[in-house]
């Protein structure tokens, strides 16, 4: 029996996964979901049919997203995260003891609840007495928010679909607005290698650069990400992302990461030519 | 007794299909054959859309004369919005409009109308040669917009004018503001005169639950209706009602003068379903636009500085009722004009509302809309108020400017004429119209006398970026004016 999961990455190529069985499908007021598990990437999410996260490729997203900002701001006490429905944002912010309050901003309860039961690998500090999962519209929350959050970590879905919203000048601004004036915005920052990715990622990044007085890009490795080499956006009010990253502050946290180090965090803010340049003609 | 008409039919969009299936061989227009002499077109539409683009012949009726599957949509219609009869359009709610004035009113016969008609009257006026008899709106003195017609102004110009022939009513207006149209029908129609109603806004209406009366609940004696703005048909379809008292073989005369002899049935097979789907779906539909209307409202008005407004500005007279699926907002207190935020919404936000005037805007919400798509309204207004708000000083309100009718929109329009640098016409009488658009209700009309207070606003009004329309000289720097003699 031959039984594969496909996701076309562009109506021109396919990333197939062999799958053993499907423990989960349902479908939300939002969406359709699905959890599969596999021989080659355990267990794996995919929302309306588009890959969500793996258990063997997740880390590298989920320590990109965080730790990132988390080496460079001195003091994040208050963090908003936008999304992250499956617990794995949360699973690392919950490394540091010093932050105070998380508010999770999921639109689609029934995705942390599938995390939650067939997920546990992501999904398994959503019970940190820090956190509150709000069940909303992202753009809708963060627009009443005002000089509130350090940081803001937005985990959103692709911009085509209920995270359009995520992708927008007013939820940029919202964000700013939202931030103490030292804040940091991350954000999932799509792809810049296929055609379509490449738009989303370039109109994010016009976007941010008109919102935030910093405004960097670093990239990562994602194996089953279309094209595998995924992008994140660093915005922010103060803090430069190289400049003031604190290398020895963070290694003394004796954090176990096993794809994020400190290096590592500096290299990943060179970009290729390519992307140097779809980024540089946005900035204006 | 007649039996009910099945709402669910949808005859010309049925005898499409039909047609279709016998995979007839065209040796008639249109020229592309079906999309295949048009490629690049048929790539851009589809090849439904390019075979369904055919002409009238017997297996699809004909809109000048409709005797099969037209008329039967044609009644369809009429049994769905309650009127005695009904007429698919082509060219728009504007040849509705005018079609329902030329029906009405003929050269030296008077008609009542409020001043803030939409221009697709007063062309109407220029074609027919009748004299418009205006009931000054009454005016939101904060807000800076055109209300309804007050029955009392209504009833002294009836006073005036007792020869006239009609009185028209918008209902409800862009804005949502709707006049006491049963009283105004009553009083129309004790007094010998038919009532007319611009229901360009109001095809819900007739479906939606809790909203205005619509125009032929109120006995109104005739309606013309947008069903491509909240009806959801194509650009450029819409309705022509017509109560008992009027004869649809004159109307449909009337309407062959100016409409088109080659109606697209894109256009009709879309008036057809959108019929079916509002009068199946209709009801629950709109409770749903409602629903979306009065959650943006609170949160708008949650912001700060913008006021959302709505029923509480009902006073039972010049606000007789009000449009709750409107989404009208004013903007002069967080120190901009409606059509600087309309622009900034756009340029800043790729956000497309329906209008900006000087105080207020206008986001159409209808059956198409999503919440999420709600959210970034709201989001982007709080931006725009964050980033580009400012003290409210300095800006001018719209108010209503009382026209001096000096000759007839016909005699004005055709009329020996010069032309003069705005500054100079003052005094003078216009030939053309001139107008914000949109809305498109006319600032001057062909015959109205220019003030100073005229052209001050014009001044104003271009200065704060308003797409202005009507005159022969694009720029708007110059008016026709009749030759003094």
């Amino acid at each position: 029996m031959e039984f594969w999961f496909s996701e076309e990455q562009t109506p021109h190529v396919k990333l197939s996964i062999r799958v053993d069985r499907q423990l989960y499908s349902g479908k939300s007021e939002f969406q359709r979901i699905d959890v599969f598990s596999s021989p080659e990437f355990g267990r794996f999410l995919t929302l309306d049919g588009y890959m969500m996260l793996t258990e063997k490729d997740e880390f590298i997203y989920h320590e990109m997203i965080t730790h990132v900002p988390m080496a460079v701001h001195p003091n994040v006490r208050d963090v908003l995260v936008i999304g992250a429905g499956d617990g794995g944002v949360i699973r690392e912010l919950a490394q540091y003891p010093e932050i105070r309050r998380i508010d999770m901003v999921e639109i689609d309860p029934l995705v942390v609840e599938v995390c939650k039961k067939y997920l546990p690998q992501t999904a398994c500090r959503l019970d940190d007495p820090r956190l509150d999962i709000h069940y909303e519209d992202g753009l809708k929350f963060v627009r009443s928010c005002e000089d509130r959050y350090d940081l803001i970590i937005v985990d959103s879905t692709d911009p085509f679909g209920p995270g359009e919203g995520l992708f927008t000048r007013e939820f940029y601004g919202n964000c700013y607005k939202a931030l103490r004036e030292d804040g940091v915005m991350v954000n999932q920052h799509e792809s810049p290698f296929y055609d379509q990715d490449a738009t989303a990622c370039q109109r994010a990044h016009k976007r941010i650069v008109e919102s935030f007085p910093i405004s960097r890009v670093y990239q990562a490795h994602i194996p089953t990400y279309p094209s595998g080499h995924w992008l994140f956006g660093f915005a922010s009010k103060r803090y430069h992302p190289l400049k003031d990253l604190d290398e020895v502050r963070w290694n003394l946290r004796n954090l176990s990461c096993r794809y994020y180090t400190t290096t590592l965090h500096k290299g990943a803010f060179y970009l290729p030519a390519y992307v140097e340049e779809l980024l540089k003609e946005v900035e204006g | 007794m007649k039996q009910p008409l099945d709402q669910t039919r949808a005859p010309i969009f049925e005898a499409l299909e039909r047609f279709r299936k016998m995979r007839v061989v065209p040796f008639d227009v249109p020229g592309h054959k079906r999309g295949r002499g048009n490629p690049e077109l048929t790539a851009l539409l589809g090849e439904n859309c390019m075979q369904m683009d055919v002409n009238s012949m017997k297996p699809l009726d004909n809109l000048c004369h409709p005797v099969s599957v037209i008329r039967e949509a044609e009644e369809l219609a009429a049994a769905a919005f309650g009127a005695a009869s009904a007429f698919l359009m082509v060219g728009g709610t504007t040849s509705a409009v005018q079609s329902m004035v030329l029906s009405t009113v003929q050269r030296g016969d008077e008609i009542i109308l409020p001043r803030n008609v939409h221009r697709s009257v007063m062309g109407a006026l220029v074609l027919c040669g009748a004299t418009p008899v205006y009931v000054n709106p009454a005016c939101d003195s904060r807000l800076g917009i055109p209300l309804g017609m007050r029955r009392e102004d209504v009833a002294e110009a009836i006073r005036r004018h007792p020869k006239a022939k009609a009185v028209l009513v918008n209902n409800p207006t862009y804005y949502g503001i709707c006049s006491d149209l049963r009283g105004i029908v009553e009083m129309a129609h004790q007094n010998g005169m038919l009532c007319l109603a611009d229901e360009a806004h109001g095809t819900h209406f007739y479906f939606g639950e809790g909203l205005p009366a619509s125009a032929m609940a109120a006995g109104a004696d005739m309606a013309a209706v947008s069903m491509h703005k909240s009806g959801g048909s194509l650009t450029q379809s819409s309705l022509l009602l017509a109560g008992p008292a009027v004869a649809p073989g004159y109307v449909r005369q009337i309407i062959n003068l100016t409409q088109t002899t080659s109606a697209s049935y894109l256009l009709l097979s879309s008036l057809d379903i959108s019929r079916r789907n509002l009068a199946l779906r209709g009801r629950q539909a709109f409770a749903g636009v409602v629903r979306l209307a009065e959650y943006a409202r609170e949160e708008i008005n949650r912001i700060g500085g913008y006021y959302a407004y709505s029923r509480e500005l009902v006073n039972g007279d010049s606000i007789f009722d009000f449009d709750v699926t409107k989404l009208s907002v004013h903007t002069l207190d967080i120190g901009l004009a409606g059509i600087e935020v309309y622009d900034f919404l756009r340029d800043e936000y790729d956000i497309q509302i329906e209008f900006g005037d000087l105080g207020n805007i206008l986001a159409y919400l209808s059956i198409g809309d999503r919440e999420r798509d709600v959210e970034r309204l709201v989001s982007a207004l709080a931006e725009v108020r964050r980033r580009f708000g400012r003290p409210k000083t300095g800006l001018m309100s719209q108010e209503y400017i009382e026209p001096e009718v000096a000759v007839t929109p016909q005699d004005a329009f055709y009329a020996e004429k010069e032309s003069l640098p705005l500054r100079e016409s003052e005094g003078r009488v216009c030939s053309e119209f001139v107008m914000c658009y949109p809305p498109g209700i006319p600032i001057l009309a062909p015959g109205e006398r220019i003030t100073k207070r005229i052209l001050d606003y014009i001044l104003y009004a271009k200065s704060k970026g308003c797409s202005m329309t009507g005159p022969e000289d694009p720029e708007i720097g110059r008016l026709n004016v009749l030759k003094e003699v």
